[in-house]
């Protein structure tokens, strides 16, 4: 139960949206949401999250920025390169034994994550058999993923990053820079499908080897958690791999007797064989 | 009224209470000079406290944190970094991973999250003290100690709205003042003591009764 008026209009709130525009944030973490939203009150010139939901309730436009605020999230190409390391070191032996490859990034995001696997599969002769499926709910994010454009101010830390992750060629081959930008290679996007999704209202669309998702169930409450997990269970294939963020686990939810830890540290996990 | 008027007394300071009664959460956020300062204050968190300990220390990015092993030798409570969706444990330390914002959420559990840095720092002590307010209340013990930023300021403030109590080492005896004096200049009511001050008080948290 709400304790306080804050959590009450917070409720009122997302249970406002989920009817009138059927996003669900009912099940997000309630701590980091209610820091979002009264930050984009704020940001909305409203005095109380009553106020704000009288606008977006009654401005149209007023959602689709809101909807930005709360669901944008930036990421870094190769972001914790052990993590890749990891993958290219401990997974991608085992993936090459498949003819074809499906790899799901859930909740890509303005698309870091999804350019960095691609880049990953090239350099280790995958990509041209893989579909990378990236997916998020955040339409404005997935034409950014889509577009692949980052300041060229970011790509020095991409680079350092990827070079970490055991790189066996060099960032600028897979850029070039014009105008402050860098413009990613198309060729990278060939193989990849940017699609709207929902961990939290939609489900399982294809059977993957790899499913990636870091940093994403940290906003997740529990139950919300262990949906997304379980869809991620339902979509891999046999002893598929399940990548989390560096601080996230399968420890404290339903679904921890579904997963082997393959690589501690790094939060990679493998569907248990159930015979 | 005769010119022999005494002159008014000084209000008398109101003593803060000496013990630390009904706690049950104490958030602790540094920066610049922490480490130590932190390690002093473990020191005197008795063994069998029933309270949780939430640490933010603003840390460089990207690597793999040590402060949970160092802050163990220091403390008789097990130590350890703040995984998500954590449930809080009554007698734990926990410390906020590099890189990642930590927050309580109901339950009370841990939450991290990756949201865009406050006050330039990621962990930010606001976000911790903030959070906690919202779960704890009176129940909440927020310090703030030595650090070069005004982080912690906000989240100070946001304890004692929230009816908890508020302490601020010693401006002057802090390795950096910045953080201390800029949490006290917008919570004034806040207690304001030196560290082994603070460390004495912590002795006084409430301990699980032994069966």
């Amino acid at each position: 139960m709400p304790s306080n008026d804050t959590d009450i209009e917070l409720q009122l709130l997302l249970e406002a949206i989920y009817l009138k525009y059927h996003y669900d944030f009912r099940t997000y973490a309630r701590a980091s949401l209610k820091r979002r939203m009264t930050t984009a009150m704020a940001r909305f010139g409203c005095q109380s999250l009553s106020q704000l939901q009288d606008r977006v309730l009654h401005d149209v436009n007023a959602f689709a920025p809101l909807l930005e605020y709360l669901t944008v999230q930036v990421s870094d190409m190769f972001r914790d390169p052990s993590y890749f390391r990891a993958l290219r070191r401990t997974v991608l032996p085992l993936l090459r034994t498949y003819p074809s490859l499906k790899v799901w990034v859930a909740g890509c995001s303005s698309g870091e994550e999804v350019y960095s696997l691609a880049i990953l599969l090239r350099e280790e002769g995958l990509l041209a058999n893989t579909i990378l499926y990236a997916t998020d709910i955040n339409a404005k994010a997935l034409q950014r993923a889509e577009a692949g454009v980052y300041e060229l101010g970011r790509v020095a830390g991409f680079t350092e990053n990827h070079r970490k992750s055991g790189a066996r060629s060099s960032l600028s081959d897979y850029y070039t820079a014009a105008y402050g930008n860098a413009v990613l290679d198309k060729s990278l996007r060939k193989n990849i499908v940017f699609s709207d999704h929902s961990l939290a209202t939609d489900s399982v669309f294809a059977e993957v080897q790899l499913v990636s998702c870091r940093n994403v169930l940290i906003y997740f409450d529990r139950a919300l958690q262990d949906r997304a997990l379980g869809l991620f269970g339902e979509a891999l294939c046999r002893k598929g791999f399940l990548g989390l963020g560096a601080k996230e686990s399968v420890r404290f939810s339903a679904h921890a007797d579904t997963f082997d830890e393959l690589v501690r540290d790094d939060r990679i996990y493998q569907k248990r064989d159930v015979a | 009224m005769t010119a022999f008027a005494p002159a008014p007394a000084p209000a008398p300071a109101p003593a803060p209470a000496l013990r630390l009664d009904g706690i049950d959460a104490v958030v602790i956020g540094a920066s610049a000079g922490g480490v130590e300062a932190v390690s002093r204050l473990l020191v005197g968190v008795p063994a069998g406290a029933r309270a949780s300990v939430f640490i933010v220390l603003h840390l460089p990015r990207e690597r793999p944190s040590l402060l949970a092993s160092v802050f163990q030798s220091k403390c008789g409570l097990p130590v350890h970094e703040a995984e998500d969706k954590e449930p809080v444990q009554p007698g734990h330390v926990y410390v906020a991973p590099p890189d990642y914002h930590l927050l309580l959420d109901e339950g009370p559990c841990l939450a991290l999250s990756s949201d865009e840095p406050v006050n330039y720092s990621r962990p930010a002590i606001d976000v911790l003290f903030e959070s906690a307010a919202d779960i704890y209340g009176a129940r909440l013990l927020g310090v703030i100690l030595t650090g070069g930023n005004q982080d912690g300021a906000a989240g100070l403030a946001a304890v004692l709205r929230a009816g908890g109590r508020a302490m601020v080492q010693q401006p002057d005896s802090a390795l950096v003042s910045l953080m201390p004096a800029s949490a006290l200049a917008r919570s004034p009511a806040s207690e304001v003591l030196g560290l082994d001050d603070i460390a004495r008080l912590l002795g006084t948290l409430p301990t699980c009764v032994t069966p």
